[in-house]
């Protein structure tokens, strides 16, 4: 039976009287876990702010007609050619309309499927903006603006105006800053755009975009669905992409191979698009915690130095201890219990610190043409991670404190007390 | 008269550097209430013998009884229940805790068998303490006491159990001759006033001969 008052009243005697080493072998602990919340804190911060940026932008299936050769060539129609290796020069791309074929029954469709939260329509037309006799090629994509603000944060890479005014005003346009710079637009300002079939509108900038990528902003403006189906004389059920948002993004790849099958329509899902980006959160992860774990394995190589030293030191206590009647057992809880200690004091130090850095990073300022709205440095303040940490700071001093411990336990008290 | 302690056949050997049999073929006994030492000259295996019959020693052939109950081959767990309760023990250095307080050091192994309350091992703490006449020092840290002292504090603690046997490895043998004649007039009164078995083992021919009754030790084998 192990009368843990005694243990623990003994191994405080100890760690009190040594405080300067108890202080060093605790901030050992204290500056790992603290190194190891921040970094991870920040880290996954950035990850975070990082991942939205493709997954808030980025639908998580793009529904649209695309224009690609025939699978099936008119030749394999013919029975006669059955069983003849065929060979066709000059494949040309299937005649197809860019719209999507009853995109709004789609989009309804879309709608009540319970794993989709959003299913949201686009129309894609080539313009050109005109300044005076100079013409410059673009892109004019019309949309739904409040549901792209609603599902997409759209209003995040608008810089100027927002998103309500651009939907309230007739005949607007949300211009890309890198036109507006080109052309020294600003907002309230009247463009000229013309159609490829040479129709000339004009529209009222009541915004600027910025993605951030200044090739897109040279190119990219938005204006409402409707103002787009006007410009290119298209009836109202003229759409020619289809962007679903879902509740879970492990859905895309099923239903978007089901649309495919289901419309007859290519339909991409997030993952097959944007496959690279999985791999740099994986690998700024496992830096992360490398450094960590390397941070504690020091902490825990000292803990196990000053741990040693004590034990030398009070060979002389241990042998009396024993010669009174303390088992093996009790003198190595002593010691264990005192490195225990000295992690659960570091560790709950470590946490405090590195809620403090985290919070110092929370405020450093930090601006990026990619993201307009940001202003600090991302940190995550997930709870999990001071559990894991005070959870890694117990362990690692447990096993600290288990190498030297043993080696007390086995002391054999006659060697000590004879050796006098 | 009942028995406290008895050896029967004892026989041990050092290993290394070369095989040395050290204790040959001991056999005695120790009455209860006998203020027994043991005397003979350095490396005669008399200190060896002490470490054995304190149980700290385990190896050894031949056979211990203790209260006329045989420890021989218990388990380490239950050898140290053994000298929590049965055993006090008096070294020649003096092996208090030096971070602890006098009480402090006192009262530990009656914290460790844990049969009474906080309140009554430091009652009896202080009690053993003014048996000794050092209440005084109750407070003070041990490292901040004389080595008369700190003696005297040893005692206390091998006294807070109320064991059945004390045993001494020359516990005057690094004390100056009033301090050592103090120690031995205090084992002498604990004897005689409270009817303790002793065991002590010493040099001091003096001491020796003031006992009930002195084993005297020749290589490894009782002669008287």
């Amino acid at each position: 039976m192990i009368n843990w008052k005694v243990i623990l009243n003994i191994a405080k005697t100890h760690l009190l009287t040594k405080i300067k080493q108890t202080s060093t072998a605790a901030l050992g602990v204290t500056f790992g876990i603290g190194a190891y919340i921040t970094l991870v804190s920040f880290m996954t911060g950035l990850n975070e702010m990082l991942d939205d940026l493709i997954l808030n932008q980025t639908p998580h299936i793009h529904i649209y007609n695309e224009i690609e050769p025939s699978e099936k060539q008119p030749i394999a129609l013919y029975d006669e050619f059955k069983n003849t290796f065929n060979v066709v020069h000059s494949v040309k791309p299937k005649l197809t309309q860019k719209k999507i074929h009853n995109a709004l029954p789609i989009i309804n469709y879309l709608k009540e499927d319970n794993k989709v939260r959003g299913a949201l329509p686009q129309i894609k037309a080539t313009i050109f903006y005109i300044a005076g006799s100079i013409e410059i090629g673009g892109y004019l994509t019309g949309i739904n603006v409040l549901d792209e603000a609603k599902f997409f944060n759209f209003q995040d890479y608008i810089t100027e105006g927002s998103p309500e005014s651009l939907h309230n005003t007739d005949n607007s346009i949300l211009l890309g800053s890198g036109i507006a710079k080109k052309m020294s637009l600003s907002v309230g300002d009247r463009i000229q755009i013309s159609t490829i079939t040479g129709e000339i509108f004009p529209l009222k900038i009541v915004g600027f975009y910025q993605s951030g990528i200044a090739d897109i902003d040279a190119i990219q403006s938005f204006a409402n669905i409707k103002t787009v189906q006007r410009i290119i004389g298209e009836a109202e059920n003229y759409i020619t992409d289809i962007n679903v948002k879902l509740h879970d993004i492990d859905d895309a790849l099923p239903l978007s191979k089901k649309i495919e099958k289901q419309f007859n329509l290519k339909a991409i899902d997030i993952n097959t698009a944007n496959a690279q980006f999985e791999t740099g959160t994986t690998i700024r992860n496992l830096i992360t915690y490398a450094v960590s774990i390397t941070l504690l394995i020091v902490a825990g190589f000292g803990i196990y130095n000053i741990l040693n030293m004590l034990i030398y030191e009070k060979m002389n206590d241990i042998a009396i201890l024993k010669a009174t009647g303390f088992s093996g057992t009790d003198v190595q809880m002593i010691f264990m219990s005192q490195a225990v200690i000295i992690g659960l004091v570091g560790g709950i130090f470590g946490l405090f610190i590195g809620l403090i850095l985290s919070h110092i990073i929370d405020r450093i300022p930090f601006a990026t043409e990619a993201l307009p709205t940001i202003e600090t440095y991302p940190v995550n303040f997930n709870p999990w991670f001071y559990l894991i940490g005070i959870t890694f700071a117990m362990i690692s001093t447990f096993f600290a404190g288990y190498l030297p411990s043993q080696k007390a336990k086995k002391i054999d008290p006659v060697k000590i007390i004879r050796g006098q | 008269m009942s028995t406290v302690l008895e050896a029967k056949h004892i026989n041990k050997y050092f290993k290394k550097p070369v095989l040395f049999h050290v204790l040959k073929d001991v056999n005695f006994k120790i009455n209860k209430g006998e203020f027994t030492s043991i005397m003979g000259k350095s490396g005669c295996g008399k200190s060896t013998l002490l470490y054995i019959l304190s149980t700290m020693d385990t190896d050894y052939e031949g056979e211990l009884y203790l209260n006329n109950e045989l420890v021989t081959g218990d388990s380490r767990e239950k050898l140290s229940y053994i000298r929590n309760k049965h055993i006090g023990f008096v070294f020649q250095f003096h092996y208090l805790l030096s971070e602890f307080s006098v009480l402090e050091n006192v009262m530990l192994p009656a914290q460790k068998l844990g049969e009474k309350s906080f309140m009554e091992i430091e009652h009896d703490a202080i009690q053993k303490l003014k048996i000794l006449e050092i209440e005084q020092l109750a407070k003070k840290k041990a490292s901040q006491i004389s080595g008369g002292e700190k003696q005297r504090v040893a005692i206390a603690r091998a006294l807070i159990n109320n064991p059945s046997i004390i045993m001494g490895d020359e516990p005057t043998g690094n004390l100056d001759s009033y301090n050592s004649d103090n120690v031995f007039n205090i084992f002498r009164q604990l004897s005689d006033e409270q009817g303790l078995s002793l065991l002590v083992v010493t040099h001091d021919v003096d001491f020796a001969n003031n006992t009930d009754r002195i084993i005297q030790m020749e290589d490894g084998s009782i002669v008287t």
